[in-house]
């Protein structure tokens, strides 16, 4: 926007405020209810300001859990959610870079049919192909474990295209004095490619951490197992308390707990993020 | 330091050929300018030389060994590409070093060798740099450093100078002779610009549409071009190359008669037959010697140095080039020396003379 009038600078930040006050609120409402006691959100009026449980509620979900709803303590889920988060984003970057490399790099028979392979798996999300991928997971054993958590969620077009789209924009000209000064394909790959994509994998990193920490039906349908429970999967579990109120002061602190690790995550990296977004000089 | 030959070197990028029928041989510590059009084919060449792309036809030897299917990284010559191609990530030093690394080459002898080429290129101040914090000439500088540091049998240029500014390229140009004529290494260098060719060369090889069309020293190729092709190629302005007829022992053009003095015609030419006279515009003489042309001025460029007449003959124009000074009539005589003229066949643009 280059346009210089008062109105209009008051009109957007009016317009910037009332959205982050509208995404806010529900947020700050989460925390506040985290910080009562059991009765409190399940009264008449709902407190604005912060009680004084809040020291309680929040050691009580990490240390012991609430056996009444099933839920395990919480300390033990949020390494879970890291572990799947964590899998998914390197698996993610680890399976795309090399993906891309071939398909740019390398004349191999059939290389447009991958291609179009991989386009396509764009279309088919787990949400889309969740009964037959349940059915490859189930009969692999692969039910309540790590790997059944993160494998069926790494394979990615996106994240191919990512890299495929910074890979051509590299100009070919390094790539032959690379092969000059006696590089192979995987010195290549390790020394020039890597560095130079290395914003863009942290990019990368932040939407994908986010994406595996989020993951909700998926871990929800494949663990039965406590042990293997996540915690956003483990939140609606929480909720979903039979013949009884769900106890909101210990959810919402589920809640909060389960949005720290995207934010740090988000904030450490937010220098690398832009850059890898933005960056165009090669 | 080794030869390069070339043996009938051919390229086809699946319809027809880029680069055909290319025999040349470069003897050791040469410097050879491939020169010629946009399009003609002169980096494929090279790039056929380095090794990054296929031979189609023929065979390429560094010294006694035939190399057409030997990776570019065992040819032993070092390629200073037109846009640097340095490692954006790494520092001066580093981009120096990579491919001592790759070879295995012992860090004391890397030292040794970055040391000595950045006290011959002047990079001392800048060796732990990156890329992007160099001017267009530093980089170009880097770049030479990176194939010096190889000490390889043969430098390739490929248009290496190209995106620096007119002046920085002067001091480059002859920067890179000096530099090739202290190490003695063989050189082949590709060149659009016939200035830098014809400065650079040892050797200057013309091409055209994918073939040699001459090959010589420089002032072989100015003097005595080889095709209408070549000679309207090198030199600037470029030679006037006016279509002109035999009739009885003398050259027709519209209603001018040229009369050549005896010997210079060749024997055996039918009667009407189409020729190119060729005439250098600075072999213009203004003195009267009895062999050229009444022009009508249509205008005239100051250089300084000299000025540049643009002129009409028979319906033809020529560009002649005089001394500064020099005054202009908007009809004047212009001569030249019998020895100035060219000829050449119309129809195959080959040199009669
Ligand atoms: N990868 C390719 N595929 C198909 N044709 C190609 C390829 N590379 C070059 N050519 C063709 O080969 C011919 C020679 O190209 P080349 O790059 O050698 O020209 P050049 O003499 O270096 O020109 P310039 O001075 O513009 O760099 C051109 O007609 C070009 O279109
Ligand atoms: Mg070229």
């Amino acid at each position: 926007m280059v346009e210089r009038r008062p109105f209009l600078t008051f009109l957007s930040h009016a317009v910037l405020i009332m959205g982050i006050l509208i995404v806010s609120l529900p947020v700050w409402l989460a925390l506040v209810a985290s910080t009562h006691g059991e009765t409190a959100f399940t009264g008449g009026t709902i407190p604005m300001l912060p009680g004084g449980e809040g020291w309680r509620n929040y050691s009580t979900m990490l240390g012991k859990g609430i056996s009444t709803s099933g839920a395990p303590p919480l300390a033990a889920m949020m390494l879970n959610s890291l572990i799947m988060a964590l899998g998914i984003a390197f698996g993610k970057i680890a399976i795309s870079i090399l993906s891309a490399f071939a398909i740019v790099y390398f004349r191999f028979p059939l290389r447009q049919l991958a291609f179009w392979t991989i386009f396509i798996t764009l279309m088919l999300p787990v949400e889309v192909r969740i009964l037959p991928t349940f059915k490859v997971v189930a009969d692999l054993g692969l039910l309540n474990s790590y790997a059944g958590l993160t494998i069926p969620l790494i394979a990615s077009a996106t994240a191919t295209f990512l890299f495929r789209q910074v890979f051509m924009t590299i100009p070919n000209e390094l790539m032959e004095a690379a092969r000059m000064d006696g590089a192979g394909p995987w010195r290549f790959f390790k020394d020039i490619l890597v560095p130079l994509s290395r914003t863009n994998m942290a990019a990368l990193f932040v939407i994908l951490f986010i994406y595996g920490w989020n993951q909700y039906i998926w871990p929800l349908l494949i663990t039965t197992d406590a042990r293997f429970y996540t915690i956003v999967a483990a939140i609606k579990r929480m909720a979903d308390v039979a013949d009884a109120l769900p106890q909101w002061n210990f959810v919402m602190a589920a809640v909060i707990l389960a949005m720290v690790p995207p934010v740090v995550v988000v904030i450490g990296m937010q220098r690398l993020f832009v850059k890898g977004l933005i960056e165009t000089e090669k | 330091m080794a030869a390069i030959t070339l043996k009938g070197l051919g390229k086809s990028y699946g319809s027809g050929y880029a680069v055909e029928g290319v025999d040349l041989t470069i003897a050791d510590g040469e410097f050879v300018v491939l020169v010629g059009p946009s399009g003609c084919g002169k980096s494929t060449l090279l790039r056929m030389i380095a090794g990054l792309e296929t031979v189609t036809k023929g065979d390429i030897l560094i010294g006694e060994r035939r190399v057409n299917d030997v990776e570019p990284a065992e040819r032993d010559i070092a390629m200073v590409f037109q846009n640097y191609a340095l490692y954006p990530h790494m520092s001066v030093r580093q981009n120096l070093s990579y491919g001592l690394k790759n070879r295995g080459m012992s860090k004391a002898e890397i030292d040794t060798r970055i040391t000595k080429a950045a006290e011959t290129l002047e990079l001392g101040a800048y060796l732990d740099r990156k890329p992007r914090a160099l001017s267009g000439g530093q980089r170009q500088r880097v770049a030479m450093g990176r194939a010096i540091v190889r000490e390889p049998q043969a430098f390739l240029f490929d248009e290496p100078l190209s995106n620096l500014d007119a002046k920085l390229r002067v001091t480059m140009r002859s920067e890179i002779r000096q530099l090739q004529r202290r190490l003695g290494t063989t050189s082949v260098y590709v060149t659009h610009d016939q200035v830098e060719a014809m400065t650079l060369a040892d050797r200057l090889v013309v091409l055209n549409a994918g073939r040699i069309e001459q090959i010589g020293s420089p002032l072989e190729v100015y003097t005595h071009p080889a095709s209408a092709f070549v000679a309207s190629f090198i030199g600037a302005p470029a030679m006037n190359l006016l279509p002109v007829r035999l009739m009885s022992g003398a050259l027709a053009m519209g209603d001018q008669r040229i009369d050549l003095p005896p010997g210079l015609l060749p024997p055996g030419l039918p009667e009407g037959a189409g020729l190119l006279l060729g005439i250098r515009p600075e072999a213009a003489v203004l003195a009267d010697t009895g062999l050229g042309f009444d022009i009508a001025v249509s205008h005239v460029e100051e250089l300084g140095a000299a000025r540049i007449v643009y002129g009409q003959v028979g319906g033809q124009s020529l560009v002649v080039q005089v001394q500064a000074g020099q005054d202009i009539a908007p009809q004047m005589r212009v001569s030249f020396p019998a020895a100035a003229l060219r000829l050449f066949r119309a129809d195959t643009g080959k040199a009669l003379t």
